[in-house]
């Protein structure tokens, strides 16, 4: 699949008590015309529930949208000015671009006429049904969905031995990606924590400063203290660098392999459903027989056009699902790791060294 | 390198830094400048070490192996040294606490900075600076005992230490533990008076600074561990297999994996430094202020004896008057000498420790931009590589 330039750009305007996305638009298929309409964070949940609805039971994967985040939104409402809350709006911002970017790379969620809708429409219908979506989390939903269905006595006779091995690697994927984000967010605890300790120890170094003697020294450590203030926030920045960069996207991809692993659930629900056919087949053929032999011809030739009908309808399915899934999942693999992350790590050399630079003198200085 | 740029050359704690320009003139056989203690061998829960130390006369090296033990029989060998006027005046140069291999947490926490990292390198360090303080202090390196400590092939003998000045001492730095009365006596000079409130605030701040840049250097191990545990995690998600999308994610963990091995070599690289500059420079500085404040409270102690004499004194009846009188003179006499060596010997700590600090501080500083200098360097190389074979698909679903 060749590389689709990204035709989206979200932005974000406070307008109190909510938060807008300004989204503009520039795709091929508008006629290079550029739309720009303003959306709210219910709409783009709304636009998942719309598409979950047509698509996922054809064993489409739909990109799951980013969380609702209670105490983050509580916070912005309240109209909090900290460094966190603008973290926690620029988060999102980007994680409902990533969203919408999905969404539009895929070639046949991108003819669907909501979201062409989504894209275009000055004033969209205030979504509901969103709840859904928020308190325990998307993780949670899916993962008791997925068990429901494993639950689900479904003895499959699997005849494609290629879902059988790709469901062992999403599954495998999927604890890979939970491992990785627990160790990132392991690393981010402890960066945060590297960044309290040297503001705690910058505090310490000053006292002393100020009850030294030697002018020296004393001034020498006052400088080192203020070093060490400098050095908390790039603690703080790498901190909540890895945290964006890393986190985030293996959060998204978790959430990812959650809608494949829906996918594969769907795919199990038809074949169910054919199953089901199959036997009511049976049954209505079972009664045709009777019927022959009670000799009622008018309603036999009804049941067997429908049963016939349904039947083929079925099996189509079962094979567009694997046609869809395959391709689907073949995008997914392809993972977005590449760029984003590694161009956060090495910046923060620069600024440290700066900082030492300037230190020195007065250090030496001291006689 | 960054290993060939440390202080393997130059000790990081010189007699000579630390005693100002006072002329040494020992009758110790080595020069104090060059005693290092190179390293410490275990054999089982004891630990050994190596120390070693030029010939004054130039003409070789002593290498000798002591314990622990042996430092704590010289310690206290100085603290009974008989012929040394007022030398209840003298801020001895403080020993490091004992350390041992799986030490209950109690040890661990004594020795603070001393015990972090993965050798007994900064613990060596730390000996190393007591031996050469002792060898460049005017009155205590005349002592036979440290000749012997630094030269001879045996172990100094375990022998019982006398009793006398040794108890007394002890008995004084008891009493600070359990913060007998004298401490509030009135001083009768202000020199003293006020050095004892600033000893006092000093005290608590250098250790104060010290636990939290212990704290520092801790979290910076534990990143350490976390990169190393994510590269391992990454490792583990290569896998073999024809999709063109697996191979690139492959190569993409591997190259991410490397990235993170280098990020904790750094991290554990600059928690390096701290220990063996700064923290090391704050650690020492912390039992500098200890050992002032006993000597201050040594010499209070000696004034409460002087009071309690000039009572006596006065008191006496006419029999004993002239024996009262000759034990006030006595101890007024040795009040004064143990305050001119005291006001000598606070000069001397202050010139010391200033210039510990701040040949810490030097050191550290050029350490940490070596450091990050070398680390950005590797990084920027990382990520071209990264960039320019991998034109991989870009930002796709």
């Amino acid at each position: 699949m060749d590389f689709v330039p990204c035709p989206l750009c979200l932005t974000s305007l406070l307008v109190p008590p909510f938060f807008l996305f300004p989204l503009q638009t520039t795709l091929a298929m508008f006629r290079t015309k550029t739309f720009t309409v303003r959306r709210r964070f219910s709409d783009f949940l709304g636009l998942y529930e719309k598409l979950t609805e047509k698509h996922a039971p054809n064993g489409f994967i739909v990109p799951p949208p980013p969380e609702k985040s209670i105490m983050g939104m509580t916070k912005v409402k309240v109209g909090k000015e900290d460094s966190s809350s603008g973290e926690f709006v620029e988060r999102r911002r980007a994680a409902l671009e990533r969203y919408l970017q999905r969404v539009v790379c895929h070639p046949s969620l991108l003819q669907d006429p909501d979201v062409r809708e989504f894209l275009e429409k000055e004033e969209l219908p205030r979504a509901v049904g969103t709840q859904a979506l928020s308190g325990a989390g998307f993780l949670k939903m899916l993962n008791k969905a997925t068990d429901a269905v494993s639950k689900m006595t479904i003895k499959m006779n699997e005849s494609d031995v290629w879902f059988e091995e790709k469901l062992q690697e999403v599954e495998a994927a999927d604890q890979q990606f939970r491992k990785l984000h627990g160790m990132v967010e392991s690393l981010v605890v402890h960066r945060k924590e590297l960044s309290l300790n040297t503001a705690c120890f910058s505090k310490s170094v000053a006292m002393l400063g100020s009850s030294e003697d030697n002018t020296a020294l004393s001034r020498a450590l006052s400088q080192l203290a203020e070093v060490e203030d400098k050095m908390e926030q790039l603690h703080q920045e790498q901190a909540s660098c890895d945290s964006f960069s890393f986190a985030e996207l293996i959060a998204d991809y978790i959430r990812l392999l959650g809608s494949v692993r829906g996918s594969f659930d769907h795919r199990m629900k038809a074949w169910q459903r054919w199953q089901d056919a199959q036997t009511m087949l049976q049954k209505k053929r079972e009664s045709e027989a009777k019927l022959l032999w009670a000799n009622k011809p008018d309603k036999l030739q009804q049941a067997k056009d429908d049963i016939a009908e349904w039947e083929a309808k079925v099996t189509q399915y079962e094979g567009d699902f694997d046609r869809v899934s395959s391709t689907v999942r073949k995008e997914v693999v392809r993972f977005e790791v590449n760029t984003h992350i590694v161009l956060q790590r090495s910046p923060r050399a620069q600024p440290l060294i700066k900082y030492w630079d300037a230190f020195l003198p007065e250090a030496k200085a001291i006689a | 390198m960054m290993e060939e740029e440390e202080a393997e050359e130059s000790p990081p704690l010189s007699p000579s830094v630390i005693e100002g320009t006072e002329e040494v003139t020992p009758p110790l056989s080595v020069s104090p400048s060059t005693i290092r203690v190179t390293e410490a061998a275990q054999d089982g829960e004891l630990l050994t070490f190596i120390i070693v130390s030029q010939k004054l006369s130039g003409t070789g090296e002593y290498h000798v192996d002591r314990t622990y033990e042996d430092f704590d029989w010289l310690q206290q060998h100085l603290f009974s040294l008989e012929d040394v006027p007022g030398i209840q005046g003298i801020i001895f140069p403080p020993l490091p606490a004992r350390a041992q291999q799986n030490a209950p947490v109690k040890l661990v926490r004594q020795l603070g900075l001393l015990a972090t990292g993965e050798t007994w390198t900064p613990y060596c360090r730390a000996l190393g600076a007591y031996l050469q303080q002792v060898a460049g202090h005017s009155l205590l390196s005349r002592t036979q005992h440290l000749e012997t400590f630094l030269t001879s092939p045996e172990p100094p003998g375990r022998q019982k230490v006398k009793k006398g000045l040794f108890n007394r001492l002890s008995q004084a730095v008891e009493g600070i533990r359990k913060g007998r009365p004298h401490q509030g006596t009135e001083d009768v000079d202000d020199f003293f008076r006020t050095e004892r409130e600033h000893n006092l605030s000093l005290t608590g701040l250098s250790r104060a600074a010290a636990e939290r840049f212990l704290e520092v250097v801790q979290t910076e191990q534990k990143i350490a561990v976390a990169c190393g545990h994510f590269a391992a995690s990454l490792q583990l998600c290569v896998e073999a297999g024809d999709d063109p999308g697996q191979e690139t994610f492959s190569k993409m963990c591997v190259k991410i994996s490397e990235i993170m091995e280098s990020m904790k070599k750094n991290v554990q690289k600059v928690a390096e430094n701290d220990v063996t500059t700064l923290g090391l420079g704050l650690d020492l500085e912390c039992r500098y202020q200890e050992a002032e404040k006993e000597m201050l409270f040594r010499r209070t102690c000696k004034l409460v004896e002087l009071e309690t004499a000039s009572r006596n004194a006065e008191r006496a009846k006419p029999l004993k008057k002239a024996a009262m009188d000759g034990d006030q003179k006595a101890a007024e006499k040795d009040f004064e000498q143990v305050s001119v060596v005291a006001k000598q010997e606070v000069a001397r700590v202050q010139r010391a420790r200033v210039a510990v600090l701040r040949q810490a501080l030097v050191r550290w500083c050029e350490l940490q931009i070596l450091t990050a200098t070398s680390s950005a360097e590797q990084w920027n190389q990382q990520l071209l590589a990264f960039r320019g074979p991998a034109r991989g698909p870009g930002p796709s679903s």
